[in-house]
């Protein structure tokens, strides 16, 4: 912290670091804002303007067509059409409007504007229109006008629950669940009771069982792709049950969570004071007792930790899941879904960017609930080892 | 749905249960195979001893038994695999690294990864220190590092959807929705489709890893700036050193062992860069890097295991160097406990 004091005294104008944190900020959080603020506008006005415009009210230009002919009433020697250039139920601000696509904004909302050949058009800013002619109306479809028309700020929540129910979202939140508790839980148990053999039992081979356990850290999950692909079929065929099942992915994220959290856990575990255990040991406590009583509650730090990490590379594994399970609905999970769907809905913004957020949100309040655990793991699992 | 749950949150429970059962049983089971009688003084230390040599093994079975087949095993599995021919079954000796070698594609996934290697750990390193100096000094700046601390929740897929949508083109005179391209058109530029520009998509994919990856980097490197003994700093004060010297002369020499952990971490991480491809390119457009390419080849055409296998060879050997260099870390850790 001094350090950090010290710094203050010296270094660049304050003001200067003020700014270029702010933009850094900026910079970092501009691109998840874009998807949730597009996530929750309407269809038409994502693909009509920029998200950033969300917040003002954005001026579309529009095409529209006035009554037909036959719905003229005639007052006095001049012939009327009135009505209203919005369909039923969407309502908007019309700033202005005009008679020909080449000058679709020549008159300001209200004005008795005359488009020539004897009419006579008035559109006012709530979409009321008067439209004049000095002879009958002719011909069977209405006249085209070209409206520039402000609608307002709206947001919606029907992109959610059109992908929560109608794209499978839903379905494969749940999937991601039922993936991600068990294979959080289950390594914890089975990494730190190794962990605490490695820690404080002695017994040939366990520097060996170290170092095989930190080179295994970093082994790339590809090395592991094609013969666990060929071990599942042969058992499934073995055994006669499907080769791809939720069983087989816990293990699998089980397995390949095991190296770093014996290493996290071992790290913490070994430097648990020796006084604590030597003197449980003295008093005729077994290992096994030792473990449950002392070293479980006092490794609370380290295990959530740890948990935090695996559940996020669980929830965030696409790798494992597109390998270990299949495509089906019932087995599909968030990070999979939204892949497919970026492939089969790549232009569908609001579907997509709803979905995106979606996949996002559990792991952020994961994150912003428990980043002390997470900055704290992360120290021990890296410094320690500079 | 609710069975689902339910299911996933039983099956939870069970297993916990079973692990637990599995480790109060195994040690029970110890004490009756090799019981300590009150009685016989020689045969209670042997078995006491007896019981010391197995309960390590005991503790440690179910944690090796899944290193040893999910990790182990496969590793071997794969570096035989290579030897094969695509369903495994025949030998066909180097003809896999051989067809790696002159295929264009792999070369194109090797020189993109490369390009991967050289630009994100720098990258992450650079901008994780410049924003660890820079907000330790405000008030403010715990806010700051969530903020760029957050990615790293984010999913690489999900990432990918945020970035795609910044890079967002759109043809002819549509108004363009993606940032990127917004911007450019607003500086009088022409709008572009950034990921199939070749070359420089690989920079527009990097971007998403970078931009994950440097919160943590700022995490670590910060906690090791905050390391830095107070005096060393002060002495270059009053040697009248500047802010730029203390920070180049002072400070970053300190903090090599952590920058080096930081860069070897990344480092690993990008060489198994994946789901980022995968969502924006899907290697088109000569963006593949070795993950994807393996992974296209486990199941391009049926699946070819010896080609797949090489390719996952390559990533390996790649890691190699670090991994040697961790164990042996680990072991002058260890070696001194």
């Amino acid at each position: 912290m001094s350090a950090v004091v010290n710094l203050r005294r010296i270094g660049l104008p304050r003001l200067f670091v003020h700014a270029s944190v702010l933009l850094i900020c900026i910079i970092w959080l501009i691109p998840t804002l874009g998807i949730l603020v597009t996530s929750i506008r309407e269809k038409d006005q994502i693909v009509a303007s920029g998200w950033w415009t969300a917040f003002s009210s954005s001026t579309q230009t529009t095409q529209g067509r006035l009554g037909a002919p036959s719905t003229a009433k005639q007052e006095g020697s001049n012939y009327v059409i009135t009505g209203s250039v919005f369909e039923p139920g969407k309502s908007g601000t019309v700033k202005a409007f005009g008679s020909r696509v080449a000058a679709p904004s020549e008159f300001a909302a209200g004005t008795n504007a005359d488009i020539r050949n004897g009419e006579m058009l008035q559109i006012n800013e709530d979409g009321s229109y008067r439209y004049t002619k000095n002879a009958p109306f002719t011909g069977d479809q209405g006249r085209r006008i070209y409206l520039a028309v402000a609608s307002p700020p709206s947001f919606t929540t029907a992109n959610y629950n059109t992908v929560l129910n109608a794209e499978g979202i839903g379905q494969s939140f749940i999937n991601s669940l039922t993936v991600a508790i068990p294979a959080t839980i289950i390594p914890i148990l089975i990494a730190a009771f190794a962990a605490y053999a490695l820690s404080w039992m002695e017994f040939p081979g366990r520097a060996l069982i170290i170092a095989v356990v930190v080179g295994l850290i970093v082994v790339p999950l590809q090395m592991s792709l094609i013969p666990l692909l060929k071990l599942y079929n042969e058992v499934g065929n073995l055994f006669g049950v499907p080769s791809k099942t939720y069983a087989g992915i816990w293990l699998a994220h089980t397995a390949f969570g095991m190296p770093l959290a014996i290493y996290l856990l071992r790290n913490y575990i070994a430097g648990l004071p020796k006084e604590i255990i030597e003197s449980a040991r003295v008093d005729g406590a077994s290992d096994f007792e030792i473990f449950m009583k002392i070293v479980l509650p006092l490794s609370f730090p380290a295990l959530a930790s740890f948990s935090i990490f695996q559940f996020l590379w669980v929830w965030n594994d696409l790798l494992v899941a597109i390998v270990f399970l299949g495509t089906a609905k019932d087995q599909l999970v968030l990070t999979g879904s939204l892949n497919a769907l970026l492939g089969s809905r790549g232009g569908n913004w609001e579907i997509l960017t709803a979905s995106a957020f979606i996949t996002i949100i559990v792991p952020l309040l994961v994150f912003f609930g428990l980043q002390r655990y997470l900055v704290r793991g992360l120290l021990a699992g890296s410094v320690k080892g500079g | 749905m609710v069975t689902q749950i339910a299911t996933a949150i039983g099956v939870m429970v069970a297993g916990v249960f079973a692990c637990a059962l599995y480790y109060w049983l195994s040690d029970k089971t110890l004490q009756l195979v090799f019981p300590v009688p009150d009685d016989n003084v020689r045969t209670a230390s042997r078995n006491l001893n007896r019981r010391a040599v197995v309960r390590p093994w005991l503790f440690l079975g179910p944690a090796l038994l899944l290193l040893v087949v999910y990790l182990v095993y496969p590793v071997v599995a794969t570096f035989i695999l290579s030897f094969y021919d695509r369903s495994g079954t025949n030998f066909v000796g180097l003809s896999n690294y051989a067809w790696a070698v002159q295929d264009a594609q792999f070369r194109q996934s090797i020189f993109n990864n490369i390009l991967w290697l050289a630009v994100v750990p720098a990258a992450c390193t650079f901008f994780g220190l410049v924003i660890a100096v820079l907000t330790d000094r405000i008030w403010w700046g715990n806010i700051a590092k969530s903020l760029v601390f957050m990615p790293m929740a984010i999913s690489f897929v999900g990432a990918s959807v945020i970035w795609k949508f910044i890079y967002e083109y759109r043809g002819g005179t549509e108004t363009q929705i993606g940032l990127l391209n917004s911007i450019v058109t607003w500086l009088g530029g022409n709008p572009q489709v950034w990921i199939s520009l070749p070359l420089w998509n690989n920079f527009f994919l990097m971007i998403i890893l970078i931009w994950i990856q440097t919160g943590f980097a700022m995490v670590i490197l910060s906690a090791a700036l905050r390391g830095i003994p107070e005096e060393t700093i002060e002495a270059a004060v009053i040697d009248g050193a500047n802010g730029w010297q203390i920070f180049w002369k002072i400070m970053v020499p300190q903090i090599w062992g952590t920058i080096a952990v930081v860069w070897t971490t990344i480092t690993i991480l990008v060489l198994k860069v994946f789901d980022i491809v995968l969502t924006m390119t899907n290697g088109q457009w000569n963006t593949m890097v070795l993950a994807n390419l393996m992974f296209d080849w486990m199941f391009r055409g049926g699946g070819d295991s010896g080609r797949s296998a090489v390719i996952a060879l390559i990533i390996m050997a790649a890691v190699t160097p670090i991994m040697v260099w961790n164990i042996r870390q680990a072991n002058r850790e260890t070696g001194g406990h």
